[in-house]
């Protein structure tokens, strides 16, 4: 008898005490909560506080009408948990659900309605919208279905990869929009499994992080809207709308369809760690499908209303997420929620880490206000299971709150920056008035992450939120009309500029220029401390034909274009070597923000400042130069990045290095390719060693080091 | 629909031919099927040529068998993997942990070229 055979022990709990509508039962374990198979069955357990009754609705998978109603006998409420064990239920070929009859009184919070069948929160599986795009059968009275799942994945030796935050380089992309562009020449176009097939080209890149906008399951057929342009029908193709928080979305799986979804993400999270890359996912904990008064009831509406919402003392749903309703994030029962959802994320599918949306709002309180202490941002922070987790905050909410710089971190938060992004963008365009702040922004942003670390700063110029970097240097103005809306959804405010044609041109000089615009971005993000965050394609220039906000299009404005891997080669070549010099210097990533102190193996301060002077850096507001010299400890090279975002070329005066070394080109931008741009390591000697001129709108990076490491002499 | 199972002896080993579907209905007596001849400790192929669909279930069971025939050192092999189970297979990781006709003919003939 093997080991697996001889630990099948009997046990009492295995045999039923009681007999509801036909099947036998006995009363469940309240945790955990959601539906496990059990010895002879499938215990399931569900909170309601307001709930008078429960009752467990069973149907045959796909089947319109239920083969099964059990409702939990009064002695099966343990608090206020329904829990029940149902015996010899084939837990494959079954979908379930909870009818919840209680009070209806809205100004109260109450929402109940036992005609509704609900999802389980804690479901891990949702069928009902199993293939992307098909039309579901709306006549149906139960669209999102919930499923027991078996979590038994043979991960081998896997485990989060525990990459330190500095070192990081996101990639943030989207599941089908990576692959489902019919050129991608994956096997299954637009899934977990074409994603996978694309790992070498993440790993040639150099990117050890994907963040994927959201998986947990959600309806792409949620939009009512109609592209006007063409009568193309639009989608929810971003997914912040989830349906159900612990499970990963059917359509995004080839194996979908069968209900096999769970094992396709294991799988492909699997091969990324194998790969060196980790996993972030985009959560969204903000708000949910449910909408508002006029929105669906689902799932939480109908279990209990008042608990997950915050409401308005006349009952109305409060809006800080933009969206219709407010995650009630404090609540006590909701924050172990979110710490339950988290937790299973990370040990049953071996996640790295969250990107939390809009993250201010899990700093409010249940009316609203903002918590000085917010006790679920703390939880997250010291829970032993997320303990090695990284978490991203979107540091505002739509309700105003912008806390960039002041989210209660716990030494745990990162933040996207989104003030690095406006410095960076604002000097990119030439705004006068910058310098100053971008030598803040590239040094860790010390005025906002002083305690915390250069690493609590997650530097990005672009995300699915906006602009993609070829459009951002394409465009002065939004372009959103295929989304229906009048060109009124987006940002305004982009601090994009066109190079001087609105959009595609045929001008070769402005599309010199839009490259090497796209070039200095990459040179600055790459060599910033802090995070960096790359928008999946922006290495190839991927455009979105100046829609900044293609949260409905799916379809070509959205999707990786594969043909632009070879058509933009150049742009790839140089993202690729970028990221390179990055893993190559230490001083990039170090997480102490650096303070001019000299180091004493160079005789150079880590960071020193720049102009056309050296040592004279010029920081007047009509200033559009700045150079950067970075050194780190032991025999690390300096590190040397002119940033001049003025339209005219500068002779720049280069530091003197100390002995043995001297100034070699790694990068200019204003050099034509193959000059661009050179492997780490391989970087060409200056034959003038004191003087280098810069170009317009460019960026030049130098190493100071020596040809042979046995000429070094450090003072 | 049902799941059909016969066995084949030869001289290498046993052939175990399935038809119809392996599914959470069918899989518990399959295993029932297959754990006494991994017990046997003969060397055992698994024909899928004409099972039309391998449910959630159904990969899991296999595996199972798999694991045991591991744990006594037995070698299993899966024949006959129509197109549709194999992407399925493939796409959930389940292949991996499979040698299949394929991959072990494959296997033998480098072997067979080496040892040349």
């Amino acid at each position: 008898m093997s080991e697996a055979q001889s630990e099948q022990v009997l046990r009492v709990d295995a045999y039923p005490t009681h007999e509801v509508g036909g099947y036998r039962v006995r009363a469940g374990k309240p945790f955990p909560f959601g539906a496990n198979v059990v010895p002879g069955g499938v215990s399931f357990s569900v909170f309601s506080d307001q709930a008078t009754s429960m009752t467990l609705v069973i149907f045959k998978r796909g089947e319109p009408e239920p083969m099964a109603e059990l409702e939990f006998p009064e002695e099966f409420r343990t608090g206020s948990v329904f829990a029940m064990t149902v015996f010899g239920l084939d837990h494959e070929n079954i979908e379930y659900g909870y009818r919840a009859d209680g009070p209806y009184d809205p100004v109260s919070g109450h929402r109940f309605d036992a005609r509704q069948v609900l999802s389980d929160p804690y479901a891990r599986l949702i069928a009902g919208r199993d293939v992307w795009g098909d039309e579901p059968d709306r006549t149906r009275g139960y669209q999102y279905r919930s499923r027991v799942c078996l979590q038994d994945f043979d991960w081998g030796d896997d485990t989060p990869l525990g990459i330190p935050a500095e070192d990081l380089v996101v990639y943030e992309t989207h599941v089908r929009g990576f692959t489902r562009h019919p050129n991608s020449q994956v096997t299954a176009p637009g899934t977990f499994a074409g994603l996978r097939e694309k790992i070498p080209y993440l790993k040639e890149l150099g990117v050890n992080c994907i963040e994927l906008l959201p998986v947990f399951e959600f309806d792409e057929s949620d939009n009512p809207r109609t592209n006007p342009e063409t009568g193309e029908r639009l989608f929810d193709y971003w997914g912040y709308n989830t349906v159900s928080f612990f499970a990963p979305k059917a359509g995004y799986a080839a194996t979908g369809r069968y209900g096999m979804q769970g094992d396709e993400f294991r799988t492909l999270i699997k091969e990324l760690h194998a790969a060196g890359i980790e996993v972030i996912l985009d959560v969204v904990f903000n708000h949910t499908a449910e909408g508002n008064e006029q929105g669906p009831t689902i799932s939480f509406k109908g279990l209990d209303n008042a608990t997950y919402y915050m409401l308005t003392p006349e009952g109305y749903y409060f809006n800080f997420s933009g969206t219709g309703n407010t995650v009630n994030c404090n609540h006590p029962v909701v924050r172990n929620y979110v710490l339950d959802c988290l937790r299973h994320w990370v040990a049953d599918y071996h996640i790295d880490g969250f990107r939390f949306d809009l993250a201010a709002i899990l700093g409010r309180a249940l009316d609203g206000t903002p918590l000085p202490n917010p006790p679920l941002l703390e939880l997250l922070a010291y829970d032993p299971v997320l303990r090695h987790t990284k978490l991203i905050a979107e540091a505002w909410d739509a309700g105003g709150l912008y806390e960039v710089g002041n989210f209660p971190a716990y030494g745990r938060w990162a933040e996207w920056n989104g003030k690095y992004r406006d410095t960076v963008r604002s000097f990119l365009k030439g705004d006068p008035g910058v310098t100053g702040e971008l030598a803040t922004r590239i040094a860790g942003s010390p005025d906002l992450y002083s305690s915390r670390g250069t690493a609590a700063s997650v530097n990005f110029l672009t995300a699915h939120d906006g602009f993609t970097l070829a459009d951002l240097v394409s465009y002065n103005d939004k372009h959103n009309e295929a989304n229906g809306e009048g060109n009124n959804d987006g940002a305004n405010d982009n601090a994009s500029w066109n190079c001087g044609a609105e959009g595609p041109t045929d001008d070769p000089e402005i599309n010199a220029l839009r490259t090497r615009q796209m070039k200095n971005a990459l040179a600055i993000l790459f060599t910033s401390q802090g995070i960096p965050m790359l928008l999946a394609g922006d290495e190839v220039a991927r455009t979105q034909g100046g829609n900044n906000n293609t949260y409905c299009q799916d379809n070509e404005l959205s999707w990786f274009d594969w043909d632009q891997v070879d058509d933009n080669a150049e742009l790839l070549r140089f993202t690729r070597e970028m990221i390179a010099f990055r893993k190559h210097h230490r001083e990039l990533r170090s997480t102490a923000h650096p303070t001019g102190r000299i180091r004493e193996n160079l005789g150079l301060p880590d960071i020193s400042w720049h102009g056309e002077r050296a040592w004279q850096p010029d920081w007047s507001a009509e200033s559009r130069l700045l150079a950067v010299a970075r050194c780190g400890t032991g025999d690390d090279d300096v590190v040397y990045v002119a940033m001049n975002s003025h339209w005219e070329s500068h002779d720049l005066e280069l530091p003197a290095l100390p002995g043995g070394r001297s100034w070699h080109l790694f990068a200019d931008t204003g050099a034509g390719a193959p000059h661009d741009i050179r492997t780490p390591g391989t970087e060409q000697e200056l034959d003038n060693a004191g003087k280098y001129l810069i170009g317009p709108r460019s960026v030049v990076i130098l190493v100071g080091r020596t040809n042979d490491p046995e000429e070094l002499d450090t003072p | 629909m049902s799941l059909n199972v016969k066995e084949r002896r030869n001289k290498t080993g046993t052939v175990l031919v399935a038809t119809g579907e392996i599914n959470s209905e069918t899989s518990g007596s399959l295993l029932q099927t297959l754990l006494p001849l991994v017990r046997e400790g003969k060397p055992l192929k698994i024909d899928l040529t004409a099972v039309t669909y391998v449910s959630s279930a159904g990969l899991r069971t296999l595996l199972v068998v798999y694991r045991e025939a591991q744990h006594a050192g037995v070698a299993v092999t899966l024949y006959g993997v129509s197109e549709e189970v194999r992407f399925v297979m493939s796409a959930t990781g389940f292949l991996d942990f499979f040698q299949t006709g394929e991959a072990a003919a494959a296997e033998a003939k480098a072997k067979a070229r080496a040892a040349r």
